[in-house]
């Protein structure tokens, strides 16, 4: 489903370049859950953000759904995400002016479709992530762990075969994040969606298929 | 989607409202001035009362006389007018009449400023003066030299008082006094070639209007059959003035043209110097000014608001939104902004329309609200949100998803 083939990641300022990621080679099969552990600072924000095409390698090839993603420009990037890939964040991204049900909804702004439709859907993955009583609220007025599940609604309401998590429960107290461990567990069983996350708990990781370690932007498991 | 980008706008309005207090209160500002700006333009230029045939005249209001050194430019002398385009075959008719000159007269020792003018007979059929009582002075009362006035419906009322007829009734200007035989409704002093408070037959003036000389306080306006001989009349005009003498020995040059209304209008008098260039120009720099200003603060305020809102740049553009949809997005923002700021601008200018009209500024001028002010306006509303939406929009939609997220 995502291959990445020596992946280089490169930081330059005027007087020091930092690699960030070093010759990084991975494979992850379609329907898989993967998670990514590491130290601050080794990379694994920073291959996510490569996987999910938010940034560019500096050295090496990505291919997704066996289509290379190197020669994309801003728009065909734009639309490639929006159809294969969800998002969640660690601090959620929510976009406080906008009511719940308008923060889900927004992947399917950059589709082709009705209004109807957008509500629809977007109140099907509320509902799924158990927030069908809350379509109307904003985020200031719900707790960490349901606008974790708003982020959640909103990286599914597109149906997206891929979703990449960036600690999604590293803001969230025990119950809250195996709640949200929960949620993505289904998510990977039941709709048969690629996962991939990053994270620091070993609990969370050990519940996926297969873990990757990095150390200094080089894989050492 | 649009009524997602007005839910987003309208939240980030309230979000801050002192910034939005400043940008609005700049666009209904400067769209306020350039409303009274445009319809005071509007109504010295567009209103052609009582000149309704303005397709078809052409007006001579200057004549400039250079030699090397000296130079001299006035109206011209009632002679010279009725000489030379008496020689004219296109016109039908020539209207001459003097520049309005100022004088006092005084009703129960109340002193009033009254403007008078002189005219020939024709001017009263080039013109079409609205008469509410009475009518004009004829060819025949002119030849006689009659002493009788028209006078415009505020002298009637200052000099009169509110009485239903004055027609019969005598009003003393300079010390003479004339029978009204015609009331007329007002012309607005900006309309300076045609405004007087009186008009009387030239034959009356104290002045010699006999003289030869070139130069006087007279103008004419001369009238085609259609407007399709205004080339023609312009051409006739010009080799006609080519050929008139110099007056004295000092000047080489005799020039005078007959214009249409809006050049006549701006004439400098100074062949060298395009009235016409210096209205646009003086007009284009006022407006380039007056708009640059606010729309610099507003993209300084746009960049700070977008600036605030780069978590959410980063999340539509992780989400598949491409630059151009936020640059579009950012514009459709904009433009709510400047709308808003333009509906209050136009009711702001409304009621600064209405105090102008109140406070009585310009003798005779009634600047009202019509649709060419309005859409002016919004043109300009429109300008401005573009003009102040689209860097900080280009610049916010080329910022780094990852960069933006992390802001």
């Amino acid at each position: 489903m995502i291959r990445l083939q020596n992946i280089e990641k490169v930081y330059r300022t005027d007087t020091i370049e930092t690699l960030a990621l070093n010759s990084v080679s991975l494979d992850i099969a379609k329907g898989e859950f993967l998670s990514i552990m590491g130290p601050s600072g080794c990379g694994k924000s920073t291959l996510l953000n490569i996987m999910g095409l938010l940034d560019a390698p500096s050295k090496g090839e990505i291919r997704i759904d066996d289509q290379k993603t190197g020669g994309m420009n801003d728009k065909q990037l734009a639309q490639f995400r929006n159809k294969k890939l969800g998002f969640i964040f660690q601090s959620y991204h929510l976009i406080n002016d906008l009511q719940v049900l308008d923060n889900v909804e927004l992947p399917l702004l950059y589709r082709d479709t009705t209004a109807k439709q957008r509500r629809e859907l977007a109140a099907e993955a509320l509902a799924k992530v158990g927030l069908a009583n809350r379509l109307k609220h904003f985020p200031t007025q719900l707790s960490g762990g349901q606008r974790q599940r708003v982020a959640i609604a909103r990286a599914i309401v597109g149906k997206p075969e891929i979703i990449l998590a960036d600690e999604p429960t590293g803001n969230l107290d025990s119950a809250m994040g195996n709640e949200i461990m929960e949620i993505l567990l289904n998510l990977n069983r039941n709709d048969g969606t690629t996962i991939v996350m990053v994270t620091h708990d070993e609990n969370m990781a050990h519940k996926t298929h297969r873990l990757v370690r990095l150390f200094d932007g080089a894989q050492v498991q | 989607m649009l009524k997602n980008y007005f839910k987003i706008a309208i939240a980030v309005l309230k979000r801050r409202k002192f910034f939005t207090f400043i940008s609005l209160f700049g666009i209904s500002f400067t769209l306020t001035i350039l409303m009274v700006l445009t319809a005071f333009i509007n109504k010295v230029v567009g209103d052609n009362y009582p000149d309704k045939k303005r397709d078809r005249s052409l007006y001579i209001n200057r004549l400039q006389e250079s030699g090397e050194e000296n130079m001299m430019s006035s109206t011209l002398s009632y002679y010279f007018l009725s000489h030379y385009t008496g020689m004219m075959k296109t016109p039908v008719k020539v209207a001459i009449s003097s520049m309005f000159k100022g004088t006092n007269t005084y009703v129960n020792n109340k002193k009033i400023a009254v403007n008078f003018k002189y005219t020939n007979a024709e001017y009263w059929d080039v013109l079409d003066y609205d008469f509410t009582e009475g009518k004009p002075f004829n060819k025949q009362q002119v030849t006689n030299a009659d002493r009788v006035a028209i006078i415009s419906e505020d002298m009637k009322r200052q000099y009169f008082g509110d009485v239903a007829t004055v027609v019969g009734k005598y009003i003393e200007a300079d010390n003479v006094d004339y029978r009204v035989i015609g009331v007329v409704k007002n012309v607005p002093v900006t309309n300076y070639m045609l405004y007087s408070d009186i008009y009387l037959p030239y034959t009356v003036s104290k002045e010699d209007y006999k003289s030869k000389g070139y130069l006087g306080a007279y103008m004419a306006i001369l009238l085609g059959n259609s407007p399709g001989d205004i080339p023609k009349m312009q051409a006739e005009y010009e080799s006609i003035i080519a050929r008139v003498p110099v007056e004295r020995k000092e000047f080489k040059h005799v020039y005078s043209h007959a214009n249409t209304f809006f050049r006549s209008y701006v004439d400098t008098g100074n062949e060298k110097q395009s009235g016409v260039f210096i209205v646009v120009t003086a007009i284009s720099i006022f407006v380039f000014i007056f708009t640059l200003l606010p729309t610099l603060n507003l993209v300084n305020i746009n960049i700070t608001r977008i600036m605030e809102r780069s978590s959410e740049i980063g999340v539509r553009k992780a989400f598949g939104a491409s630059s151009k949809t936020l640059v579009y997005q950012f514009l459709v923002e904009n433009l709510i902004l400047t709308i808003l700021g333009g509906v209050i601008g136009t009711v702001l200018s409304v009621f600064a329309l209405y105090a102008i009209n109140n406070a009585n500024l310009i003798d005779n001028l009634e600047l009202s609200i019509n649709f060419t002010v309005l859409f002016i306006g919004l043109l300009v509303c429109l300008v401005f949100g573009l003009l102040s939406g689209v860097y900080p929009a280009w610049r916010m939609s080329k910022l780094n998803v990852v960069t933006a997220l992390k802001a």
